[in-house]
């Protein structure tokens, strides 16, 4: 048994400690730590995304406990890419935040960090679902410093809602645990997926109420309509680097979905039926389109882009609703896509912030620094918006390619056609307005010629835009490995088995235990 | 035994709800600490209601208790009371800087928001 596998929770678990009780004075020192970190953080991830890539099924046993009766961490495929994401977008993060000098304006920044990585590392690994929402709480008492950092009224109070509506969510979490384990009495993922096969067709009424608990917990995470109310002003208001690291949590919630309802209760269980087609397939259609409405309708960038990340969840959403082989690797795909491009436009607000006095969309004098941060507007929007060549179109057609044949087919192709051009109407006016009119605004006397933004901002949102360009370049490639990704989930009879087979301390107690 | 649990969790929970509704941090507050003692209990009885019986095999005893929930609750309480910690703190620099304790978006912020 390897120990590689733990590495991605316990590097930053000890980082964090470590910078706040010797480094606490120090912004130099915490940065190195933080950066070398995060580059050690890569490496594992990679490392692990390359054992995994071959089907083999990492299994770590915590205390050597055996499945059912000890906490245990499992590296699929899927996991695996989802750890190498979140690091590789925690590096260019981190290199704004360094450049633009965020994590100097409030305490403690890079310990936050890294429990923020410790948590969300934990969620994509863990085999436990009791354990995921331990996890789901350190990402989330990580996420709630880090969105008040550098404090200011408006923000405590974004906060204020942001902290109330993950509670009530956590609080559901609960519930919906303890359902699962009355009806089941596990919660072990692999174990509660051979139960749950077990329960009979009339007596279902139990597991199903916690099953659409555990979908609407979820769904608070991913932000799909109607539970996606928290989302615009917190992440609107959230630093901008932050609001960038927290594009990742949406997918948290896209990637519990994901596993829970392929793993623990797959699409052709009669104790779920119906679950995906009659309320996940609509919710996900309405979040696209709101969404994008949203875009539309925004009166200032940061909120127009956190309506993008609503309306690319919902497109996220749909095709996991489709709960098919190929509308899950379209899903995968347009994760990693959602993610880099989200984080990159709230980096570029974060650009256009630094030197304008607001982020309303009306003319004003030129920013700081304005040929370069209009360029990579442009291609993160083209991105965003899904249009060609970057990979929001590949994306794009990958799911309307899987939902052709489909029950669904017309209502998905209509509401996706229609949302990406509402999506471009809003993209253009806003970017019109802010960088184009603004040549057209004589400069105020008052208004002195500020410095433009540092290289390394520039380095890590033209990184993310760089990335993306590298995902269409190597679409090939890469919706080869999510087409793998997706086989492997939808066969989950290996994952179960090593799971629950290997041997460990008290295994074998389950035959003699069971009553 | 079971409808006192039932209806502990039932009042609980739903007193909670109620609170956590209002406009104001305080009564949202007190509300969330009310919904994380309802969810505390539910899950205590979700390993079923066995009364005096021993949670660890002992020599002898053919009926126990399932000790797991109560581990579940046991990590739950902490992390509800950490959670709700972090939460006033948070409630009470927005209050002390804005001069009111209302949950909803400010005014100009609503109008953004319409969409």
């Amino acid at each position: 048994m390897s120990h590689w596998i733990i590495a991605p929770i316990v590097l930053p678990a000890m980082l964090a400690p470590f910078i706040v009780l010797a480094a606490r004075y120090h912004i130099g020192i915490q940065r190195i730590f933080s950066l070398v970190g995060v580059l050690a953080l890569i490496a594992i991830s990679a490392g692990l995304s390359w054992t995994a890539s071959d089907g083999t099924i990492i299994l770590y046993q915590l205390g050597d406990w055996a499945a059912p009766f000890g906490i245990v961490l499992v590296g699929d495929m899927l996991s695996t890419m989802m750890i190498v994401l979140t690091s590789v977008l925690a590096l260019f993060v981190l290199l704004y935040v360094i450049g633009s000098g965020w994590d100097d304006r409030g305490r403690h920044f890079h310990a936050l960090f890294q429990f923020q990585l410790m948590g969300i590392m934990g969620a994509f690994l863990t085999g436990d679902l009791f354990n995921l929402f331990v996890f789901f709480e350190v990402l989330l008492i990580a996420s709630y410093g880090l969105m008040i950092h550098a404090g200011g009224n408006v923000r405590l109070r974004a906060g204020v809602q942001y902290v109330l509506f993950n509670l009530l969510g956590s609080t559901l979490f609960l519930f919906a645990l303890g359902s699962i384990y009355a009806e089941t009495g596990t919660l072990n993922m692999a174990d509660l997926a051979l139960r749950a096969q077990m329960i009979s067709g009339d007596a279902t009424v139990g597991i199903r109420v916690a099953s659409v608990l555990l979908l609407l917990v979820f769904a608070i995470k991913a932000a799909m309509v109607p539970l996606h109310f928290w989302l615009p002003s917190s992440y609107a208001e959230a630093p901008g680097p932050v609001a960038a690291l927290f594009a990742i949590m949406t997918k948290v919630g896209a990637y519990a979905i994901i596993r829970v309802y392929t793993l623990i209760f797959p699409p052709d269980l009669d104790v779920t039926a119906g679950l995906h087609d009659v309320w996940l397939m609509p919710a996900a259609l309405i979040s696209l389109a709101l969404g994008m409405i949203g875009v539309l309708a925004a009166k200032s960038l940061d909120r127009l882009v956190a309506f993008a990340v609503i309306g690319s969840m919902g497109m996220v959403m749909v095709a996991i609703a489709l709960m098919t082989p190929e509308g899950i690797a379209a899903a995968l795909y347009y994760i990693v896509h959602s993610t880099l491009a989200g984080a990159a436009l709230f980096l570029i607000v974060d650009l256009v912030k630094s030197s304008r006095s607001s982020l309303t969309l009306s003319a004003m004098p030129p920013i700081a620094g304005a040929a370069l941060t209009a360029g990579l507007f442009f291609a993160a929007a083209i991105a965003m918006a899904g249009l060609p060549p970057l990979s929001g179109f590949i994306g794009k057609l990958l799911i309307l390619d899987a939902s052709f044949e489909t029950a669904f087919g017309v209502w998905i192709w209509v509401v996706v056609l229609v949302a990406s051009l509402i999506s471009v109407v809003g993209f253009a006016r806003a970017g019109s307005v802010v960088f184009w009119k603004a040549n057209s605004v004589e400069p105020t006397e008052e208004t002195e010629p500020q410095a433009p933004p540092h290289f390394l901002s520039y380095t890590a949102a033209g990184g993310l835009v760089t990335l993306m360009a590298a995902f269409t370049v190597f679409g090939g490639y890469a919706q080869g490995y999510m087409t793998a990704t997706s086989a492997q989930l939808f066969a989950p009879e290996p994952y179960i088995a090593i799971v629950v087979e290997t041997e460990g301390k008290l295994s074998g107690a389950t035959e003699e235990g069971n009553h | 035994m079971e409808v006192l649990v039932a209806s502990a969790v039932g009042i609980l929970t739903a007193t909670g709800l109620y609170l956590v509704l209002r406009l104001r941090t305080f009564p949202v507050i007190l509300g969330m600490s009310l919904l994380t003692y309802a969810v505390n209990v539910f899950l205590f009885a979700s390993g079923r209601l066995t009364i005096g019986a021993p949670p660890i095999l002992t020599d002898g005893v053919t009926t126990y208790t399932d000790p797991l929930p109560q581990a579940l609750v046991l990590t739950a309480i902490v992390i509800s009371f950490g959670m709700t910690a972090v939460v006033v703190m948070i409630a009470l620099g927005a209050y002390l800087g804005t001069n009111d304790d209302l949950v909803d978006d400010p005014i100009d912020a609503e109008e953004e928001d319409a969409g």
